[in-house]
């Protein structure tokens, strides 16, 4: 583990499962810890190299889209879409996953905040 | 002995707010911003969605073209630099009304900055507003908690609104009053109708408003503590909100105690805002690049074409309108307060002979009858192109200005428009000749050292005896006949 790096906590582990909705079980907990430090501590190895002069990348696309001899709008129009009307999925099609319907609306829970 | 009121504002004085304001509008779009679902509002509810906007797996955002046009547009308009390169990023949160677990939006490269824009400031004159930045983002569904029988224990939600496009509007803290907000929405409200990128109708949810607050002591750099208000469905409500929340702030701050950073819902009902009882990482994003979409390049070349497309804009419409018709600023607001009727109004003085002459109606006498029955200038019986055929008949010296006042009275009586009540109520026309000479033979025998210049070749000495002649007639004489007896009997 690098020097810079405070070790992920239990507490890190917890406040993490919080914010992505998930119930953990004290051994999973103890897991994720360990989990969550080993895979930090790969990623600090990654930061030893110098990329101070790379920039950042989300995607390979993303630097050079499909067709590199383009440039501007032009290297990305391929991944735009004319703003055109389509059809839409059938209710009934829509609602065969929902959790409970009255056939038009999704029904969940009450949602008390907000 | 100093009423409480005067303690009170006393108090209040020691104190300087500090507002910014986010402004969500819904762009135009025939389709959705990242699939072709219909945006239409008033759909039956789920009936515009599909795989991509309900966020079933394995469905793949396709950027539509339009938004970031109508997006890049309105960011002209609001004098912002745009962002040549901008990126998508995820907000991770969990609300039912959002299917994905994420809204797909900006972050840190933004479509576009550094903007602005003008409200009248307190003491006269201008002040600029700052606009952080304007970006792109997906809509989410919407949420019905009350209106069906099991609504005490359910939620219902209609998706048809995930994925509407959207801008973000973000304010610099820059405003100093409710008032100045208030002034900041309409200003700006306008400015994106004008652009056509939005309807802006608030009861639609197509503009919504998020205001942050804080007060600090006067003379202080630093911002005090802030509190975001949620949930306001107008502009005046958003003022009542601010006056509440800034009278809150104030009150915890001079008995001691301190402002919790919270978000609030405004109760339009009580005039009062309410803390939401949310867990203060709710606020933690986590936000990310957005792998499943390119980076958004808006080059040189496509601006120069959206830059194209952008109109007139209030301020710059406002000046020349001054300038062009000779008008005051109020006058000249009244006149502008749609977009609708100031094109009108232009339509209808560039129509008539003299479009000075409509301004000079439309201010004297169709705003003193509107105000007299409290109506606004959209519900005036007398359009604009009324207003327009009015004053070219008085142009013409068809009817006179003391006529032109009768026959708007009787429109405002009657509700019906100018040209109606001109055909019905029109002064009986003088057309016998030997009547008309008469009058003339008068007006040449009154005038004796005007005829001598006349003859003496000053032409324009012409339209004079018309007038006197229409005077005498009492604005009955036919003006063609007037205009033929008269050369003749002048030459």
């Amino acid at each position: 583990m690098s020097d810079n790096r405070q070790p992920i906590t239990e507490k890190d582990v917890l406040y993490v499962a919080e914010l992505a909705n998930l119930e953990l079980t004290d051994e999973e907990r103890a897991r994720m810890v360990k989990d969550l430090n080993s895979i930090l501590d790969y990623v600090d190895r990654l930061n030893e190299l110098d990329t101070s002069n790379v920039e950042p990348m989300a995607q390979t696309s993303d630097r050079y889209g499909i067709d590199e001899s383009k440039a501007g709008t032009a290297r990305f129009a391929y991944a735009m879409r004319e703003d055109k009307t389509g059809p839409s999925l059938p209710r009934e099609v829509v609602m065969e996953n929902a959790p409970e319907t009255d056939g038009a609306f999704f029904k969940v829970p009450k949602v008390i905040e907000k | 002995m100093a009423t409480s009121q005067d303690t009170r504002a006393a108090v209040r004085a020691h104190y300087e707010p500090v507002i910014g304001l986010e402004v969500h509008v819904h762009l135009l779009t025939a389709s959705k911003i990242f699939c072709s679902c219909s945006t239409r509002f008033g759909d039956p509810p789920n009936a515009n969605v599909c795989p991509v906007c309900l966020g079933l797996p394995g469905a793949l955002p396709v950027l539509n073209q339009q938004a970031v046009q109508f997006a890049t547009l309105a960011a002209m308009a609001l004098n912002c630099r745009i962002n040549e390169r901008s990126i998508f990023a995820r907000k991770n949160y969990f609300y039912p009304d959002l299917p994905k677990g994420y809204q797909v939006s900006q972050y840190d490269k933004p479509l576009a900055e550094f903007g602005w824009i003008e409200v009248p400031a307190t003491g006269g004159g201008a002040k600029k507003i700052g606009i952080t930045r304007v970006h792109l983002e997906e809509d989410a569904g919407k949420s019905l908690h009350e209106g069906f029988p099991d609504s005490y224990d359910h939620t219902y939600l209609d998706l048809n609104r995930c994925g509407v496009p959207l801008i973000e509007i973000v304010s610099e803290p820059d405003l100093r009053s409710p008032e100045e907000a208030y002034e900041y929405l309409t200003r700006l409200k306008e400015i994106i109708l004008y652009t056509g990128v939005s309807d802006c109708n608030m009861e639609e949810g197509s503009l919504r408003c998020d205001a942050n607050i804080s007060v600090r002591p006067a003379g202080q750099r630093e911002f005090g503590t802030k509190t975001e208000i949620k949930n306001v469905n107008s502009f005046r409500f958003i003022r009542q909100a601010l006056e509440y929340e800034i009278e809150r702030h104030i009150t915890v701050i001079e008995s001691g105690g301190r402002i919790v950073q919270e978000t609030r819902l405004f109760n339009s009902n009580e005039g009062k805002t309410y803390g939401m009882r949310s867990k203060e990482e709710a606020h933690d994003y986590r936000y990310f690049p957005e792998p499943d979409l390119l980076p958004l390049v808006v080059d040189a070349a496509w601006q120069r074409q959206i830059r194209a497309l952008l109109p007139e804009l209030p301020a710059a419409r406002r000046a020349r309108m001054m300038r062009e018709y000779s008008l005051t600023e109020d006058d000249v607001y009244t006149l502008t307060r749609t977009q609708g009727m100031a094109d009108q109004f232009e339509e209808a003085a560039r129509a008539a002979k003299n479009p000075k002459r409509v301004a000079n109606l439309v201010i004297g006498d169709l705003l003193g009858r509107l105000k007299a029955q409290g109506l606004e200038i959209e519900q005036s019986p007398i359009s604009m192109k009324g207003v327009a055929m009015s004053a070219d008949l008085v142009e013409s010296g068809a009817i006179s200005g003391k006529i032109l006042k009768d026959l708007y009275d009787k429109a405002f009586e009657r509700k019906e428009d100018f040209p109606a009540i001109y055909e019905k109520e029109k002064p009986r026309q003088i057309t016998d000749t030997a009547a008309i000479e008469k009058m003339i033979d008068e007006v040449i025998a009154a005038n004796p050292k005007q005829v001598e210049q006349y003859r003496a070749g000053k032409t324009t000495m012409k339209g004079f005896f018309v007038g006197q002649v229409m005077k005498a007639s009492k604005g009955q004489a036919n003006p063609a006949l007037v205009n033929e007896l008269l050369d003749k009997k002048l030459s």
